[in-house]
């Protein structure tokens, strides 16, 4: 058994979020990059130097990339042999969003109901929070600062089975074509394939928090990881929405096992503002 | 060639802007956002006066981060405009001449705009920290309770801009992406 205090979590989550706001992934960086040598469209390529502009400023002094510094969720593995003392985990999470939020310079966007008051809760809490329990004795933490502009333009459909490969390269790519500029392509396209109708959102939001090197480890979805970036970025739709080649950076595609009646697919939009940071206690 | 561009708009500028153009933008801009239209709309179901003048401004659909001490803003990108659609037409009404913002517009505010010479200009999303270096000062007008989303003037020297709907109704969105499509669903 190892014990540990709740608030060593507090502190991660804090110090995470503030590099999820203020450091754009080197991943997302060299993507950018590869893709200003390649857009053809003036514009695009424009609208991809102002953003790698931006995010190097951003990071060299502390300021938010983008000023929606998102909506906090938090993937928190624990390993069952940790013992947590001095709190609860949720709550020790949530302080940690809440000092980051208010010390960092970093948007407050968290209304506190949804439908009537919809009051700013003044420290962006609550964060959504996601916990597993696993073997071992270490807590892993992802943060990821997630904007609603392309969070509003990701979508979940429940296919059949007989929809097979193509009903789920038609949906992902219907997706990217309805949302258009709204959600600031170059995008990250988060996938998530089975489960049930919640599993699949979950998935597709896990999806958007990993490296743009890393693929599917099943050939087939690497293909079709593939497959689908190419194709949304023949939709023409290009960095901005302006026009252009640059549409995706990355489609990655998480599955899971699914009932013998369904095909859940659910498609989380990431801009190219793809803010996460990890660690492991 | 980048185009200078000064606000308030007068018609003579509205008319030398199409779509493509990059733009540099200085001047005076409003600031306003889903809850701040919210309200601007209300008083005006209830023919009350409002806050601000609107004829001849610009609004930036913004909510920026907090500035840090010595900045004049905090990160200042743009928010998604298909969001103010259903608030736009009155406000065009009342003499509105610009909006900056990013993606689509409305079919109401689409439909209006050729009618009353109003142009849209897109900010790029996400560049929040490069456009905060434009913005020289920011003062509440109204609504200081809506905290980000309060209605600031800002007053902007040479933000980067792209004129995405201009006055003769032509958009970027649905113009630019055609050239590159070769992929139809």
């Amino acid at each position: 058994m190892r014990e540990m205090q709740v608030s060593e979590i507090t502190k991660a989550v804090a110090a995470l979020f503030l590099q999820a706001n203020y450091v754009i992934g080197k991943d997302v960086t060299d993507k950018l990059m590869a893709a200003k040598a390649s857009e053809p469209s003036p514009l695009g390529g424009m609208v991809l130097e102002q953003i790698l502009d931006n995010n190097r400023i951003g990071a060299e002094e502390s300021l938010p990339v983008c000023q929606d510094t998102g909506m906090s969720v938090v993937f928190i593995t624990v390993g069952q042999e940790v013992h947590l003392t001095g709190g609860g985990l949720e709550e020790a999470v949530n302080e940690g969003v809440r000092q980051a939020y208010t010390t960092g310079y970093l948007r407050k966007s968290i209304a506190d109901d949804p439908l009537f008051d919809r009051k700013n809760t003044g420290d962006n809490t609550p964060c959504v929070i996601h916990t597993r329990l696993v073997p071992g004795d270490k807590v892993h933490i992802m943060a990821i600062a997630k904007g609603f502009g392309s969070e509003n333009m990701s979508q979940l459909k429940m296919l059949t089975p007989s929809d097979g490969v193509e009903g789920v390269k038609r949906f992902v790519l219907k997706v990217v074509e309805e949302a258009g500029p709204n959600p600031c392509p170059p995008l990250v396209v988060g996938v998530g394939i089975g489960g049930s109708f919640e599993l699949a959102a979950l998935m597709a939001k896990r999806a958007t928090s990993l490296p743009l090197t890393r693929s599917h480890r099943d050939p087939r979805y690497k293909q079709l990881e593939d497959e689908l970036e190419k194709d949304i970025n023949r939709l023409g739709i290009g960095p901005a929405g302006y026009g252009g080649q640059t549409t995706a950076l990355k489609v990655h595609i998480v599955s899971a096992p699914t009932h013998i009646a369904g095909l859940p697919v659910a498609v989380n939009i990431c801009c190219h503002v793809a803010r996460h940071a990890e660690t492991t206690l | 060639m980048i185009k200078k561009v000064q606000l308030p708009l007068t018609e003579e500028t509205i008319a030398e802007l199409n779509i493509g153009d990059q733009v540099l933008l200085s001047g005076s801009v409003l600031t306003g956002r889903d809850a701040a239209h919210k309200r601007l709309v209300a008083l005006i179901e209830r023919g009350e006066e409002l806050p601000i003048d609107l004829a001849g401004q610009t609004i930036y659909y913004v909510g920026p981060a907090p500035a840090r001490p010595g900045h004049a803003v905090g990160p200042a990108g743009p928010t998604s405009s298909y969001r103010m659609d259903r608030y736009t037409p009155p406000l065009l009404e009342r003499g509105l001449k610009g909006m900056i913002g990013k993606g689509y517009l409305g079919p109401r505010t689409l439909e209006l705009m050729p009618k009353f010479r109003a142009v849209y200009f897109g900010a790029i999303g996400g560049s929040a920290v490069l456009i905060a270096k434009a913005i020289k000062s920011a003062k509440v007008v109204a609504y200081p309770d809506l905290g980000p989303e309060a209605i600031h003037r800002f007053e902007i020297v040479d933000l980067p801009a792209v004129v995405c709907v201009d006055a003769s109704g032509r958009n970027l969105y649905e113009e630019g992406p055609k050239l590159y499509k070769s992929l139809t669903l």
